[in-house]
């Protein structure tokens, strides 16, 4: 008998380091020295804090490299870093670093930002709560997901793939111990990319692949 | 009976009500203490209104303490604050005594109560000083920071930095405002609260009432810009913008704005704007008492376009309360209104009285994509700058300032 899926639910605070870039090398050069934890708020701590839900560039270093440099050309390369796919944060720190460091062998001068549009180096630390709800049945959790908080959603399906061995979310982790019954569900939760929909479209997203899986009903 | 939570979760959903529950159990009974320099009047003392109340509603153990003093105490600290944000004001010795002295005064009444308590929030720099006046504090004491503090007047800032350096955090509205300080420093952008009388729906008749009051006219287009009478919110370069544009478009300007408790210069500048305003009947320039909110509530509702154009700004309430109201608008490009306005989608950031007035001709001339940025400007603000974001973020910090620097803290 699998153990219940234990629901927990987050918050995260910004903390500001007080590192901060005005061109291009000292973007690079921050980057390599950086905390991890800045590396991460950049790409996917807008999902829990104010940012508007049209960006043009999913993550905060496109968008510094266009509104700070004005160099579309590297906004656009920085854009398509999926930070899903990369298996650790220095994996990303380091895809970071090679995609700049191609620009700065490119480029002639090096772009400079103006002094009010410095890129500050943001961190955070996440608060973890139990919200003592806990699931038994694989169509609970289809059940519960509308009424999960978008915390509970951040935490368990963007923040979990920094947790499990698998670097799987934490239902995918979950419901692949239910074996074949589950294997539908998890292969389409594989298939949901969380980085270019805000919480509330994630969730809708989570909702959905439920209830297109019939074989979620078979194991209960 | 409703509570006031209840009441909330009606704008915001159940699931972030309870959200802020859960979180607050870990809190549960905190005794909690928030110091500041005026009831009435300012940003700060709006959010304090609501802020407290709800945390008392969430079990904490929540209370609002106000420091005093004469006038030459809000004489140095308006100093401060300007220049904080940037003007080369120099503060005579003879106030920065008197703005000790009275700090020690007012610390020293509430010594007990602030050494007992689990948290205390000192918010701007009038009380930063407390702390030192507390030297058996038992909790974890923060800094709030309203101000924008990215380029201060170097000499002031060194002379308040003694004070907050020992704080075991500070808070700040956005990153660009923080100074290199020995301590986390947290980033909380503030908030509205949209069941406040300045920004709850109001009846139309309430609102043809404050119409007629004012003598506005119902057939031209009305510009409203609501802020205090204060130089970095350039009400005299908003009239110079209104001057280029209505040449070209006709409309009213309204600038509206109350005074603070604390901030004596309020007068002296809007002098400067009547001069400025020479009569014209087309702008009309309303000094409201601090508790005129439903009257500012009306006014912002009334605008066809709202403007703040701020040449510093620490967070730009009056915007937030703007874009609530389904408004676009023109701001200036500074502090945190940079973080509301964005261009072409929920209204203009400018940084000139002409710039602001080319957005002027633009939006009244393109009606529909005015009513497009103001429903966006809505569901922003309801995303993202409601008292329950920001009373999540104070929990949260709360919490994780017992924590240190902790990246991450699991509780129960």
């Amino acid at each position: 008998m699998l153990e219940p899926f234990a629901v927990k639910d987050c918050a995260l605070i910004a903390i500001g380091t007080g590192e901060r870039a005005q061109n291009l090398r000292e973007l690079r050069d921050r980057l390599l020295t950086t905390h991890p934890a800045c590396i991460y708020h950049h790409f996917w701590g807008g999902l829990l804090r104010p940012l508007f839900d049209d960006p043009e560039y999913q993550n905060e270093f496109a968008g510094w490299a266009w509104h700070g440099l004005r160099d579309a050309r590297l906004a656009e390369k920085l854009a398509l870093i999926d930070p899903s796919q990369c298996p650790t944060l220095d994996d990303l720190r380091r895809e970071l670093v090679e995609v700049i460091e191609e620009r700065l062998d490119e480029s002639e001068f090096i772009p400079w930002a103006k002094t009010n549009q410095q890129f500050h180096f943001v961190r955070s630390q996440i608060v973890v709560f139990d919200t003592n709800l806990r699931i038994e049945h694989p169509e609970a959790l289809g059940e519960l997901l509308p009424r999960l908080s978008v915390g509970s959603i951040f935490y368990h399906f963007i923040d979990g793939r920094r947790r499990t061995a698998s670097r799987k979310d934490d239902f995918s982790e979950w419901l692949s111990g239910f074996g074949e019954s589950c294997a539908g569900v998890v292969e389409r939760l594989s298939a949901v990319d969380p980085y270019f929909s805000s919480l509330t479209e994630l969730r809708r997203e989570l909702e959905a692949v439920f209830r297109s899986c019939p074989a979620v009903e078979q194991t209960s | 009976m409703s509570t006031l939570l209840d009441r909330y979760a009606k704008i915001v959903g159940e699931d972030v009500v309870d959200h802020l529950r859960q979180l607050a159990r870990a809190l549960e009974g905190a005794k909690v203490v928030h110091v500041n320099s005026t009831r009435e009047g300012g940003g700060v003392a709006e959010i304090l209104h609501w802020l407290v109340p709800l945390k008392q509603e969430l079990g904490l153990n929540a209370t609002w303490e106000v420091i005093t003093g004469e006038e030459s105490f809000y004489q140095c600290t308006k100093s401060f604050h300007n220049a904080l944000q940037g003007n080369a004001v120099g503060i005579p010795e003879s106030l920065l005594r008197n703005y000790e002295a009275t700090v020690q005064r007012n610390a020293e009444a509430l010594q007990d109560k602030l050494e007992e308590a689990d948290f205390v929030f000192i918010h701007d720099p009038q009380p930063a000083p407390f702390l030192r006046f507390c030297p058996n504090r038992k909790g974890k004491w923060i800094w709030r920071c309203h101000i924008d503090l990215s380029h201060p007047y170097r000499p002031v800032w060194k002379y308040l930095r003694q004070f907050v350096a020992n704080y075991d955090a500070s808070v700040w509205s956005l990153a660009d405002f923080v100074q290199p300080l020995p301590h986390p420093q947290y980033l909380i952008p503030p908030s509205i609260d949209p069941l406040s009388d300045k920004n709850v729906e109001l009846d139309s008749s309430e609102i043809d009432e404050v119409r007629e009051r004012f003598d506005l006219d119902s057939q031209r287009p009305i510009v409203v810009q609501v802020s205090r009478f204060d130089r970095f919110k350039d009400p005299v370069g908003a009239i110079r913008a209104c001057r280029l544009a209505k040449g070209f478009t006709p409309f009213q300007l309204v600038l509206a704005g109350g005074g603070a408790t604390d901030d004596p210069e309020g007068e002296r500048v809007f002098q400067e704007v009547q001069n400025e305003a020479n009569g014209d009947p087309d702008i009309h320039l309303l000094l409201l008492p601090a508790d005129a909110h439903r009257t500012v509530n009306a006014l912002q509702r009334l605008a066809d376009v709202v403007m703040q154009k701020s040449i510093r700004e620490g967070f730009g309430l009056t915007v937030t309360e703007a874009m609530w109201k389904g408004k676009a608008v023109i701001a200036g490009d500074v502090g945190g209104i940079k973080l509301q306005v964005i261009n072409h989608h929920t209204g203009f950031l400018v940084s000139t009285p002409e710039g602001a007035a080319l957005r002027i001709r633009y939006l009244l001339k393109h009606r529909s994509l005015l009513e497009e940025m103001g429903r966006k400007a809505k569901e922003f603000v309801r995303e993202n700058f409601l008292l329950t974001r920001h009373l999540r973020e104070y929990l949260t910090l709360m919490l994780a300032v017992t924590h240190e620097t902790q990246e991450r803290i699991e509780l129960g």
